[in-house]
């Protein structure tokens, strides 16, 4: 591996800086985190992705210290952090409404949590004016919070919550209330920001796609369990459940079972008729055991003669989704399972080459699909 | 536009000659030159004059001011205080009765309330005069506050308070540096509200005080036993004024705040919009 890429959690030396040690919380009979255990390293943007319910934002405010673990252990630098209040920690919240103080100028607000610190007057002008500068908001100083837009206003949440330089910043969905435009620009901004900080970054999130641009590695979250965790290329090609799988992204998701296996090639049964399925296993599965066969559409082709894959199946198109950039084409096996192929669309669309009820042949290598157990 | 129609007119001519004519016929006779007070004999402010010298009415201002500066003050603490636990406790064993008992002695007849508070006050043995009154007072505006100021709360984001936390405020620091400012109109029109209903009261204050101290409203009700006089109504008028001002300015104060921020916000997105 180079030296310049950015990966701790591979590194058995790494110290992190927040350890969840088998971390249960419960309200009343209902638990929202189930004896999770995980480390997050420092300098690491970590996502934490999932529908809501399933115990992110319990998490985030445990380590903002609005909640308390009922079992197990949180460590901030090897500290148990259950007993320190949440304004006695070195770490600070955006909020998801931006919780900004109404009767307070952009310029207070930011000073608000200086101020508490006992700061010198000039040293705290100075940290103000700085983070003013790297949230580009200098003109805005003088304003209320309801003088300034939502994008501006999610600025000034940014700058205050890192004007204190904690150890850690937490983000709790916070480009939830930005149009689709400012929340793709926004991420970028909060990447640079983190950078250039060097602050360590968890956000709260239920947009995959947004965790997947901004973090270092993604924890993919479901009933108060976490069900992967890892960097969000291998999420993606490479998810350790039909869960995670599903998801992510898009995806074909075919069950069958599992066959014989030839070299490091497994052919999978899945429908009277129809030929097996070849795939590439990451881990051994017995003769006969259920597989759930998953494949994302752009690796399936979708062509009018015979491919040379070795998996193919012939259906004809039933649904055209086009999106511009791509078009998703359902395609009917004869068994009635829908397959679903991406094409770029690098041609215009008059010259486009399927329609509806066209017979096509739907394809992929024997490596770009994953086998799971669940 | 909607069409001028005879009957929306008549009816609202009707409805607020109904109000407001026994206080506008007060008013008037208020200036009125002769001491028969059904008898208009031309324009004169003598009555104002008299009641600037007349030492039983003064001593009767003074006291009912006391009482409701003091109470209105005690009541908007306590009911401050009663709201954010209703608004901010959340769920707990007996919350349905307590919030029930807060907002109970608003529909109480105010008689059962004064007879109640006496009863209590002999039983004590305390001496009934200003502090009793006071007592009193503070009990019925006290549920006044809060309902005011828990509206205001229910629509305040709990997130500010830990977002203050979050940056390094103790608890109640979070309370008097974000909380209170924010609630702060709610607070004022809640004490301008305490205010202006201790000043009206007649009946509670009828039960609960001594021979030492007499309000206004009592002191009017007692003369006008014995006849009305202008002064009367020249009293009653300066106290139309204050009641009305009060409660002009608890609304000003809470809705001016919500439409200059309406205002702002709307300027706020056109400017990023454009």
């Amino acid at each position: 591996m180079p030296q310049d890429v950015f990966a701790p959690w591979l590194d058995p030396d790494a110290k992190p800086i927040i350890q969840f040690k088998n971390v249960t919380k419960r309200f009343g009979d209902f638990i929202a985190i189930d004896d999770l255990t995980i480390d997050i390293y420092e300098r690491e943007f970590f996502a934490l992705l999932g529908p809501s319910g399933c115990g992110k934002t319990t998490m985030m405010r445990m380590l903002a210290g609005f909640e308390t673990p009922t079992e197990g252990n949180i460590l901030l630098s090897g500290q148990d952090m259950a007993p320190v209040p949440p304004n006695k920690r070195a770490v600070n919240m955006m909020f998801q409404s931006y919780a900004l103080f109404p009767h307070l100028s952009v310029w207070e607000n930011i000073a608000f949590g200086l101020r508490r610190d006992g700061m010198p007057k000039d040293e705290m002008a100075a940290r103000v004016d700085e983070m003013l500068r790297l949230t580009r908001l200098e003109k805005f100083a003088r304003r209320k919070p309801h003088q300034i837009s939502g994008g501006q206003r999610q600025r000034v949440a940014l700058a205050r919550s890192l004007a204190k330089a904690p150890k850690l910043l937490l983000l709790d969905e916070p480009l939830g209330a930005l149009d689709k435009k400012l929340r793709q620009e926004t991420q970028f901004e909060l990447m640079d920001i983190q950078e250039k900080t060097g602050t360590t970054f968890v956000i709260v999130t239920h947009d995959q796609e947004e965790a997947m641009t901004v973090a270092s590695r993604v924890a993919v979250m479901d009933h108060g369990k976490i069900v992967q965790v890892a960097t969000p290329a291998e999420i993606y090609e490479t998810p350790n459940s039909t869960y995670v799988a599903d998801f992510i992204g898009d995806v074909n998701l075919i069950e069958g079972k599992a066959g014989e296996k030839e070299g490091d090639k497994l052919s999978i049964s899945w429908a009277e008729g129809q030929p097996d399925i070849i795939g590439t296993p990451q881990t051994s599965f017995d003769k006969g055991q259920t597989i759930h066969f998953a494949i994302r559409p752009e690796k399936v082709s979708i062509t009018h003669d015979k491919p040379t894959n070795p998996v193919a199946f012939r259906g004809k198109v039933l649904d055209i989704a086009y999106l511009g950039n791509l078009s998703t084409y359902h395609v009917e096996l004869p068994n009635g399972q829908i397959i679903k192929a991406q094409t770029a669309n690098n041609r215009r669309i008059s010259r486009r080459g399927f329609t509806w009820e066209d017979k096509v042949w739907v394809s992929w290598t024997d490596t770009a699909g994953v086998l799971l157990e669940n | 536009m909607r069409r001028f129609s005879w009957f929306n007119a008549t009816s609202l001519t009707l409805g607020f000659a109904f109000l407001y004519l026994p206080m506008i016929i007060l008013i008037i006779y208020s200036f009125n030159a002769s001491k028969l007070v059904t008898v208009w004999a031309g324009f004169s402010t003598k009555w104002y004059g008299e009641l600037l010298r007349n030492e039983a009415f003064l001593d009767a201002a003074w006291v009912t001011i006391k009482v409701a500066v003091i109470s209105s003050s005690i009541a908007t603490v306590l009911g401050t205080m009663a709201a954010i636990v209703m608004v901010r406790s959340g769920r707990f064993l007996g919350r349905t009765l307590f919030s029930g008992m807060i907002y109970a002695p608003l529909v109480m007849p105010e008689v059962i309330t004064g007879l109640s508070l006496l009863l209590l006050f002999i039983g004590i043995g305390l001496d009934r005069g200003v502090l009793t009154i006071v007592l009193a007072h503070t009990t019925f505006s006290m549920c006044y506050v809060s309902v005011v100021v828990s509206s205001r709360l229910v629509s305040f984001d709990q997130s500010l308070e830990e977002a203050a936390l979050d940056l390094g405020c103790s608890p109640l620091q979070a309370f008097h540096l974000v909380t209170l400012p924010i609630i702060a109109p709610a607070v004022i029109s809640g004490w301008l509200l305490a205010f202006t209903l201790s000043l009206d009261d007649l009946v509670i204050a009828s039960f609960t005080s001594g021979p030492s101290a007499t309000t206004l409203p009592m002191k009017i009700w007692s003369s006008v036993r014995l006849g009305v006089s202008p002064e009367i109504n020249a009293l009653s008028t300066i106290m139309i004024g204050i009641v009305t001002i009060g409660v002009i300015t608890a609304s000003l104060v809470s809705k001016s705040n919500v439409a200059r921020q309406q205002r702002e916000e709307r300027a706020a997105e056109r400017l990023s919009a454009g």
